[in-house]
């Protein structure tokens, strides 16, 4: 495998939200296959301060996966091609010399975009606000060994509780839908105790929110799951959609 | 002239807290809405503070860089979270901490969790979060904290804020060596304005070392990662007895590998603290027996463990961490031993704050990682995230109470001649940086920094090395402020510009951090002396010289700082010298 690669790349480059916005092309020599995608996006940044020009913006801050900052189309994917991975893990080995590589910023009415590949997601803010809580205020809660949790419980909570906050799965979506992403909370807090006593209040204002910030509907395609940097599975919106059925059953 | 006076309570010291909150002035709960607090940063430590702040009550409007709260450095932590800090909460049941660490990121659950409680006053319309506000300037009016200016960074607008009170949680300063395992976005600058408007900067020199993190790749490295120190528990630190063997690790038969920490510390074997494994990585490479392209590598290596247990329960044990290795490296750590190498990880000093959390500018609140407090030369593993929430939790709110029911305070407003003045002093700041239209990046400068305070402020320092770092420092700064390209305006979304401002301020904390290096003439923690070490070559203390806190006043642009000493007492524990052997 060759040690570097020569690459062409058409990046969004959009100057602020009003702003149409184009794809413009960029060559890059010589980026080392053990650099990560943001990496071989700074080496460009370097470049283009050099010559003059205005580096590409980008949310970034972890860059190891867990923040849930970074986030671009790559090659019209979510978070690039490979399974499980955020765009700050991947690594520019994925690639071959001469590649040329589409960036482009997550798309969704929702998701405003600020400027070049940055993304306004502070919908996701407000859907947490609407009901993505337990109300227990803090420093009164209860002993946490009072409220065992079987193992099982634990690790379905727990699973549902990896996600980010990325985006991806909204990206991903033709429909814009944020089910994969409320689904993952509804269901995490669900599957505790702490969770039952707003169980469906909680349920019923988050989706309330989500249909008010503009995202689409879900027709199950499962492109949010494939996405997903967190491989948050397809089976947390059908939890949020008992949830919500049996809502609307109890009221 | 300051004097510093802990406030530490009277007291044994089960009892210290709450003779404190005994004798604690309240708020009556009706006034408290008058009351607005600021709270900077919404990591663990500031997002708990302002939730429990504002179920109290308080009028709290909340402030962070990041696009939401729940981004902050904190939902990085790995390892884990002591439990019990047995803090009485509201005088009915002791509370304590318990968490379940079992499946690793720990951080990320609790930050959620605080995260959580922080959108649910935000939703209640009790706080407001200012996202994609940078703090630039503290106000300080009458001698107190009063408000702040922040540049909104998605329109470049500098906005001003009045408050009663000020809290300040915005992490820790380990980026001042460019690599480091922060977060990229992790700096020094709400922290070091404030210093320069009279909070006192303790113990800047004492940085934490982890030893366990992927090493440098290349040029192109732009932050390095944790491999969790719980690696410790089963791998074992190895590297090839000869110098330059570039034998794939393979290769390298059992009687020609040095497991040089089993060798030399027998008793703790890979379990050493982390500084002591730190140097004594850096020794094996210094030596010429590092491995990997680069040569600043040792081996982990799980072949034993996963021999003896199987490799499932290696996998149960350390799945996440073996498969984000191999994302990085491309690697796969059950089949060939890790190479790490020991990065900047956490940074012990920070503002200091007396027993109240409050730092030398009455009003002034500091909590988390930005403060110097708990964790004195070397912090241990896991305590951070237990000092950002009982702090946030419980300590905060009560000590900023406190202030709030024992101060007359005269009421300020924005238009004020003090909000005018800071607003004007950052603005021309501002506009400084984006007219020198130099030939060299932030980035350039800022690896410059790094490379400065690594080689001679790392994990070894010495005088020459420091006095060496102090004057190429300076001179950095000065090419800095000639030469530096910051493209674009400052009325839109500029990422270049608000880089360039933080790398300012850390080469000027970079310098008083050598500064403070070099008046400490003794090893201890992670301030490892070359001169005072003992004959086998362990840190040596000089409590008779140096039991003291370092805490350092601001004295004005290009004037030395003035170093105040706040003596150390220890009641409940001797002093020892450390042995590992
Ligand atoms: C990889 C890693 C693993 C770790 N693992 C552990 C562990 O297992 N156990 C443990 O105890 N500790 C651990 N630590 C240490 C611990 O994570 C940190 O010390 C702690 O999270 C710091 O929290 P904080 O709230 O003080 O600051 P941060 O989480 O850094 O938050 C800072 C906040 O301030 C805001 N901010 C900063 N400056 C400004 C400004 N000028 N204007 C506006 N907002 C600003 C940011 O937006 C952010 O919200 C780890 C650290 C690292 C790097
Ligand atoms: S569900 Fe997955 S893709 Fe969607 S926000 Fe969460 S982590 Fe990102
Ligand atoms: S930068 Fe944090 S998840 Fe990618």
């Amino acid at each position: 495998m060759s040690e570097t690669l020569n690459l062409k790349l058409k990046v969004w480059r959009q100057k602020n939200a009003r702003d149409e916005g184009k794809l413009v092309d960029y060559t890059l020599e010589g980026v080392s296959t053990h650099a990560s995608f943001l990496e071989m996006l700074d080496v460009l940044n370097e470049k283009l301060i050099k010559q003059g020009d205005e580096p590409v913006a980008f949310d970034h801050d972890c860059r190891e996966g867990i923040c849930g900052s970074c986030g671009v189309m790559i090659n019209g994917a979510a978070h690039g091609a490979q399974l499980g991975t955020a765009t700050c893990q991947l690594h520019m080995r994925h690639f071959k010399d001469g590649d040329t590589i589409v960036v482009e910023p997550f798309r969704a009415r929702a998701f405003p975009v600020v400027k070049d590949l940055m993304v306004n997601r502070t919908a996701f803010d407000r859907i947490i606000a609407a009901g993505g809580f337990i109300s227990v205020n803090t420093g009164s809660a209860p002993e946490a060994n009072n409220l065992p949790v079987g193992r099982e419980t634990a690790e379905a909570a727990f699973d549902s509780a990896a996600c980010i906050g990325c985006g991806a799965c909204v990206a991903a979506c033709k429909n814009a839908s944020a089910m994969l992403f409320v689904g993952a909370k509804v269901s995490h807090l669900a599957h505790l105790p702490q969770g039952q006593p707003e169980r469906f209040r909680r349920v019923t204002a988050m989706v309330a929110q989500m249909d008010s910030e503009k995202f689409g509907s879900c027709t199950n395609t499962g492109a949010c799951e494939a996405a997903c940097p967190k491989e948050i599975k397809l089976t947390n919106i059908a939890q949020l959609n008992r949830e919500l059925l049996r809502a609307s059953l109890c009221r | 002239m300051i004097k510093l006076d802990a406030k530490i309570p009277e007291g044994s010291i089960e009892k210290k807290w709450e003779n404190r909150k005994f004798e604690n002035k309240l708020v009556n709960p009706a006034n408290r809405r008058k009351y607005k607090v600021i709270v900077v940063g919404t990591g663990l430590a500031g997002a708990s503070a302002a939730a429990s702040l504002a179920e109290q009550g308080y009028h709290v409007q909340a402030f962070c860089f990041h696009e939401s709260p729940r981004r902050a450095h904190s939902i990085a932590a790995q390892g884990g979270i002591n439990a019990a800090k047995n803090y009485q909460n509201d005088g009915d049941s002791v509370y304590r901490l318990f968490y379940d660490t079992a499946r690793g990121q720990p951080g990320q659950q609790l930050l959620l969790g605080a995260y959580s409680a922080l959108e649910r006053q935000a939703g209640l319309k009790t706080l407001e979060i200012s996202y994609r506000h940078e703090m630039l300037d503290l106000v300080v009016v009458d001698g107190r904290a009063r408000g702040i200016v922040a540049r909104n960074l998605e329109t470049g607008e500098l906005t001003t804020h009045a408050a009663d009170a000020v809290l300040l949680a915005t992490g820790g300063y380990g980026n001042v060596f460019y690599l480091s395992t922060n977060a990229k976005y992790s700096n020094a600058t709400a922290a070091w304005r404030a210093h320069k408007r009279g909070a006192l900067f303790a113990n800047p020199c004492f940085t934490q070392i982890h030893p366990t993190c992927i090493p440098v790749s290349g040029d192109y490295q732009s932050k390095l990662t944790l491999m969790s120190e719980s690696l410790r528990n089963d791998g074992r630190v190895w590297v090839p007895k000869n110098k330059g063997d570039k034998r794939p690790p393979a290769q390298i038969p059992e009687d020609e590998r040095d497991y040089y920490l089993e060798r030399i510390y027998p008793a703790f074997g890979n379990l050493v603290p982390r500084d002591v494994a730190s140097r004594a990585a850096k020794y094996q490479c210094d030596q010429g027996r590092g491995v990997g392209p680069s040569g600043l590598a040792v081996y982990l290596d799980f072949k034993d463990a996963i021999k003896r247990v199987g490799h499932d329960v290696i996998a149960s044990r350390y799945g996440n961490l073996f498969q984000m290795y191999d994302k990085i490296t491309g690697d796969n750590p059950y089949e060939t031993p890790m190479r790490i190498y020991p990065a900047v990880h956490y940074t012990m000093g920070g503002l200091w704050v007396d027993y109240n959390l409050m730092s030398t500018i009455p009003g002034l609140f500091v909590t988390g990682e930005a403060n110097f407090s708990d964790h004195g030369a070397n912090r241990l593993g896991a305590s951070a995230l237990m000092q950002g929430l009982a702090d946030g939790y419980f300590v905060a709110p009560y000590c900023i109470a406190n202030y709030l029911g024992g101060e007359k305070l005269k009421p300020v407003k924005t238009s004020d001649d003090s909000f005018k003045a800071s607003v004007n002093e950052v603005q021309s700041g501002v506009d400084r940086l984006l007219k020198i239209n130099g030939k060299q990046t932030v980035d350039e400068f800022h690896r410059k920094l790094g490379h400065i305070m690594w080689d001679k402020c790392g994990m070894a320092r010495n005088e020459a090395g420091l006095k060496q770092a102090i004057g190429e420092i300076r001179q950095l700064r000065e090419q800095f402020w000639q030469d530096v390209k910051v493209p674009g305006s400052g009325a839109d979304v500029n990422q270049e510009l608000e880089k360039a401002g933080r790398v300012a301020d850390f080469i000027e904390l970079g310098e008083l951090m050598c500064i403070d290096a070099l008046e400490r003439r003794e090893s201890c923690g992670g301030h490892f002396r070359e001169e005072m070490q003992t004959s086998d070559g362990e840190a040596q203390r000089d409590d008779d010289k140096y039991a003291y806190v370092a805490a350092w006043e601001y004295a004005g642009a290009g004037k030395p700082e003035a170093l105040h000493k706040e003596p150390l007492a220890f009641d409940n524990i001797h002093l020892a010298q450390r042995s590992y052997k």
